[in-house]
């Protein structure tokens, strides 16, 4: 895929040759979280790692700043190989990551404070970084009195002022709010655009379309299960650019169907591949069914009647795409919707749905929960067969782990119970951690 | 046994609550063991106790007022000495605990095991073991009340310092790992400071238990030898002896000021300083309060002085701790595979091998199975005298707790005296309970029991009432205008609330207990002698009779039954409540 890619000035800052990353789980198959994922960062560009949550771009983020080893495969900044922390790299967290106990300027100077810089020099330089991010008169101010706008900038200053050659970040602007994040992408561009910053490169992680598109040189789109680069975008807007620019939009529409088109693929074989995992092994992600019956509303009424572009959809119910694809394709295994070329359509069930009362739907939930959810199914059989109608949680949760992580296990059994309470299949106790067909009276 | 906070939990900071399994395993087993074989070693090496004590010349004791200041600078001293001692112990023990899996497989059971282990029983022992070191000379008495103190102390301070090192956030190490901290950095710039609060929290309640051990280890009486080294405690205890009802007066006198100073002048001020190291990042409720801190902050001078006596340190600092190398070292390297693994577990089973036949030789040597069903039943009226004394605390003090606790401006004003109760040594107040009980001819098997709580039941009262006061305005707002009323109230809506606070409370109140039963099972007021049956009264005669098998065999069975009722009472009350009823 990235053989493709030429960097205009020699050697490039990062490269990134053949990373596998997986994970063991007992005598279970591999996870695989990364495959076979290459890509480079040359002088004076600034790219982006776009993907769902969960398709491994954090890791590789970790994997190229030296915090994680990668399972295969070789990283390399400035052509020497990573292992460990590497020189010249900084990085922004999607948290801030801020020592609470220390002060703005504590903060910022705890990187030169590493490399052993004499405490006046440090003080200058810290100043100035301070100076140059716009958090003039915060510098005595501990993180938990400033607001998350000026904490993110706390971090940004801590990474300038080590003066890295590369910058990386993980979802910097997420955990704030629309107006803030704007203003700070802005700010970030035109130091960048300006060449106030000593740095020649950014590696940014998002799962924000637009977010890419505005600030980025260059997009590579990630797959989730396992995360690959499935497509490299390049943007050549001239900067400042303008969300509301048509080629913008366009681009945004471009990029929104690219990232369905692996879904669109699929659905051909089978609508339950949209999922990692096989039958029961399948990785559900965390959808309300609230999200799901007013995304099924939503779509059934004015303006979509019943179909809808996913960019124009995720803009009206104010959800991000993330959250929209998470949602559209759980409508998609349930065969409530379908996904196709960057547009969700209801499917004939699903406009039954919208048009169903309380009740009635939850006897059609029911219906598709049981049919279409493999694992519902199984956790329904089992309750049948056995004389109680009871099992304990735990027995499905270690039967989940042999093919996924904890985590992946613990998030998709709860889901399913989430699921199966709104259809009345089947109820969870807490205190017992039982799962029973009873439903408490 | 002296369990303040040793779940992990602080009223105020809620510490994230370990929550373990229930069942021992195969560590908790070997730990017991050791324990124990430490116990019998000591026990066996007193035998020879009565000479080198004997040839110790202190200086009496005097009951003249005057000098009782001067007593209580050197109770103060003890304290501050065992707190120091403590506190290195933690900063070694527990970041080992947390960098090495090897120590942390057999010191993470050992503190748990050693918590529930009574201080004050195994005291006659450690005097031993101190002169031997110190021979003839006074300084190993001071160093076995020093110990005794820091063994009320260390071991859940230890435990709060190496959960908070397994908890350190992510994004944080992170942070410290990608700006190429290195270890010593990374342990002052994160490990330590996000631990501060709980460790601060720890060490300041078990400072405030401490006063009860620390009066209870000046006097000291092996066999017939009594070792009385100058303080507030063998000042008391002299008193007692000689029935001098306003000499008494007097130590509680000093040792109400005393705790008062150290609540308004240590206590306060160090809690107050702790609560910028709260990871929160949102400015707290309620933030502790100190006059003496605010003082201090506000003043330029001192400010000024510290923050210069900070930038002198950092140079001699930077002049020793080399720049970051270019691996930040996360863990000690430690030879690793499974050959190791194996070498290691195979040194503890074979040392815990060991100390069961060393604790069964010893014990079948002088001891019959009459003896530990005296024991075990003994234990069970204790147990019984614990149970029922926590519930009747909890009866009185939850409803005026959550009273006190729903009022802003009372609880402002009773918490510190609970707090300052809580620290006040009740053994000083044991004579005046004698006396009374003595004068009226009441049956000591009950009317002692009550000394067993009169220290600890505050603990139950003050977690209440932060407990209480934490309680969302909204849902009791919600509950006012539903209607819920009466028992309804309490049982749906306040209970729920504070159980988690109470849980504490209880925890910390029942285990203090145990201990104090040790001194509170049998008193005595110049000769009279008042006695209940109980496990606290067993060893209290078996030390005193200088019969070292039962004062092991005491221990055992005390810690036994500590450590059984923490697992099956405590901790699934903790993780219930955890699971299931935290607001936050």
């Amino acid at each position: 895929m990235d053989a493709a890619i030429q960097t205009a000035e020699g050697s490039p800052l990062v490269s990134v040759e053949a990373v596998d990353h997986f994970y063991r789980k007992g005598s279970a198959p591999n996870v695989v979280v990364l495959q076979d994922v290459n890509l480079t960062l040359g002088d004076h560009e600034v790219v982006a790692l776009l993907g769902r949550s969960g398709s491994g771009k954090s890791t590789l983020l970790r994997i190229i700043s030296g915090l994680m080893p990668a399972s295969k495969g070789l990283v390399e900044i400035n052509g020497q190989a990573v292992n460990g922390p590497a020189k010249g790299v900084a990085m922004v967290f999607q948290s801030f990551a801020l020592f609470p106990w220390l002060t703005v300027l504590q903060n910022v100077e705890l990187g030169l404070e590493a490399q052993g810089m004499a405490p006046a020099e440090r003080r200058k330089r810290a100043l100035a970084a301070v100076d140059l991010i716009g958090l003039d008169g915060f510098e005595s101010a501990y993180p938990k009195e400033i607001s998350g706008g000026m904490q993110q900038r706390v971090g940004l200053a801590r990474a300038l002022v080590v003066q890295p050659q590369i910058l990386l970040m993980d979802e910097p602007f997420s955990a704030l709010d629309v107006l803030t994040a704007e203003t700070l992408r802005t700010d970030l561009l035109d130091l960048w655009c300006e060449g106030r910053m000593p740095i020649r490169a950014i590696l940014m992680v998002t799962h924000n379309i637009e977010e890419a598109v505005l600030m980025c040189d260059r997009i590579l789109v990630f797959s989730s299960n396992p995360g690959r680069v499935i497509a490299e975008v390049k943007v050549e807007l001239p900067r400042p650019r303008n969300r509301q620019d048509p080629e913008f939009r366009a681009l945004v529409d471009d990029i929104y169907g690219r990232m369905t088109s692996k879904v669109a693929g699929t659905l051909a074989q089978s609508k339950d591949g949209l999922f990692p995992g096989m039958g029961i092994g399948m990785i559900l992600p965390r959808v309300s069914t609230n999200t799901l019956a007013g995304l099924i509303e939503s779509l059934a009424g004015h303006p979509f009647d019943g179909r809808a572009d996913l960019p124009l959809l995720a803009e009206r119910a104010h959800m991000e795409a993330d959250e929209l694809f998470q949602a559209a394709e759980t409508l998609q295994l349930m065969r409530f919707a379908e996904l196709a070329e960057g547009d969700l359509k209801l499917t004939v069930d699903g406009q039954r749905f919208a048009d169903l009362g309380i009740d009635d739907r939850k006897a059609m939930f029911r219906h598709h929960l049981v049919t279409f959810v493999p694992l519902a199914a199984h956790i329904k059989l089992v309750l049948d067969e056995r004389p109680s109608h009871k099992a304990p949680l735990l027995r499905f949760r270690d039967e989940l782990e042999d093919h996924m992580s904890e985590d992946a296990a613990e998030t998709t059994i709860r889901n399913v119970i989430n699921w199966a309470r709104y259809g009345e299949v089947f109820a969870y106790n807490e205190a017992s951690g039982l799962i029973s067909l009873e439903n408490p009276a | 046994m002296n369990s303040h906070g040793s779940a992990g939990a602080s009223p105020a900071a809620t510490v994230s609550a370990r929550v373990p399994s229930v069942w021992p395993n195969r560590y908790d087993a070997a730990v017991v063991l050791l324990v124990m074989a430490v116990l019998v070693a000591a026990a066996v090496g007193s035998h020879e106790l009565d000479r080198p004590l004997a040839e110790l010349r202190l200086t009496p004791v005097r009951l003249d007022p005057s000098g009782l200041p001067n007593y209580a600078l050197l109770t103060i001293l003890r304290m501050f000495a065992a707190m120091f001692a403590s506190l290195v112990f933690t900063l070694v023990v527990a970041t080992l605990a947390a960098k090495s899996r090897r120590a942390e497989l057999l010191i993470i059971p050992a503190l748990d095991i050693l918590q529930s282990v009574p201080v004050l029983g195994f005291l006659s022992f450690t005097v031993v073991v101190f002169m031997r070191l110190f021979p003839g000379n006074q300084l190993g008495a001071e160093m076995a009340a020093i110990f005794a103190i820091f063994t009320s102390q260390a071991w859940n301070m230890a435990f709060s310092f190496y959960q908070s090192l397994k908890t350190v956030p992510r994004d944080l190490a992170d942070a410290a790992a990608q700006f190429r901290l290195s270890g010593w950095q990374r342990f002052w710039r994160l490990e330590a400071p996000y631990a501060m609060p709980g460790l601060v929290w720890n060490a300041m309640m078990s400072m405030s238990g401490g006063w009860f051990f620390v009066v209870a280890s000046e006097a000291i009486s092996v066999g017939n030898t009594t070792i009385a080294l100058p303080g507030i405690g063998s000042y008391l205890a002299l008193a007692i002896e000689r029935r001098d009802l306003t000499a008494v007066g007097w130590s509680v006198f000093a040792m109400a000021i005393v705790i008062l100073l150290y609540d308004q002048l240590v206590f306060r001020p160090i809690v107050a300083w702790a609560d910028k190291f709260r990871m929160e990042q949102t400015a707290a409720q309620a933030r502790p309060q100190s006059w003496l801190y605010d003082m201090f902050r506000r003043t330029r001078a001192v400010h000024r002085l510290v923050a210069s006596l900070g930038g002198w340190l950092e140079l001699a600092w930077r002049s020793v701790a080399r720049p970051a190398s270019s691996k930040a070292p996360i863990a000690l390297s430690l030879p690793a595979g499974k050959a190791v693994d194996l070498a290691w577990l195979a040194l503890v089973v074979t040392s815990a091998a060991w100390s069961a036949w060393t604790i069964y030789a010893y014990l079948q040597r002088t001891l019959g199975l009459a003896d530990f069903a005296e024991a075990a039943i003994d234990g069970a009226i204790t147990l019984v005298r614990v149970g029922v004394l926590i519930a009747f605390a909890s009866l009185v003090w939850v409803p005026i707790g959550v009273w006190i606790g729903l009022n802003p401006r009372l609880t402002q004003r009773v918490q510190p005296l609970a707090q300052f109760l809580a620290a006040f040594p009740a053994n000083v107040l044991f004579p005046v309970a004698v006396m009374a009980i003595a004068s009226r001819g009441l049956d000591p098997n009950i009317w002692l029991s009550p000394l067993m709580v009169l220290g600890t039941q505050w603990y139950i009262l003050f977690n209440v009432i932060a407990g209480a006061s934490a309680f969302p305005t909204d849902l009791r707002e919600a509950a006012r205008l539903a209607g819920v009323r009466g028992w309804q109230w309490w049982i749906k809506v306040i209970l729920p609330g504070i159980f988690p606070y109470y849980v504490t409370g209880a925890l910390t109140a029942s285990g203090g207990s145990w201990n104090a039963a040790i001194v509170a099972e049998v008193v005595s007021w110049g000769s009279t002698r008042l006695e209940a049956k109980g496990l606290g009264s067993y060893i209290a005669n078996a030390t005193s009779a200088g019969d070292h098998p039962r004062v092991v065999l005491g221990i055992a069975v005390m810690a036994l039954y500590v450590i059984t009722i923490n697992r099956l009472l405590w901790r699934r009350l903790y993780a219930y409540a955890d699971r299931h009823l935290r607001l936050n």
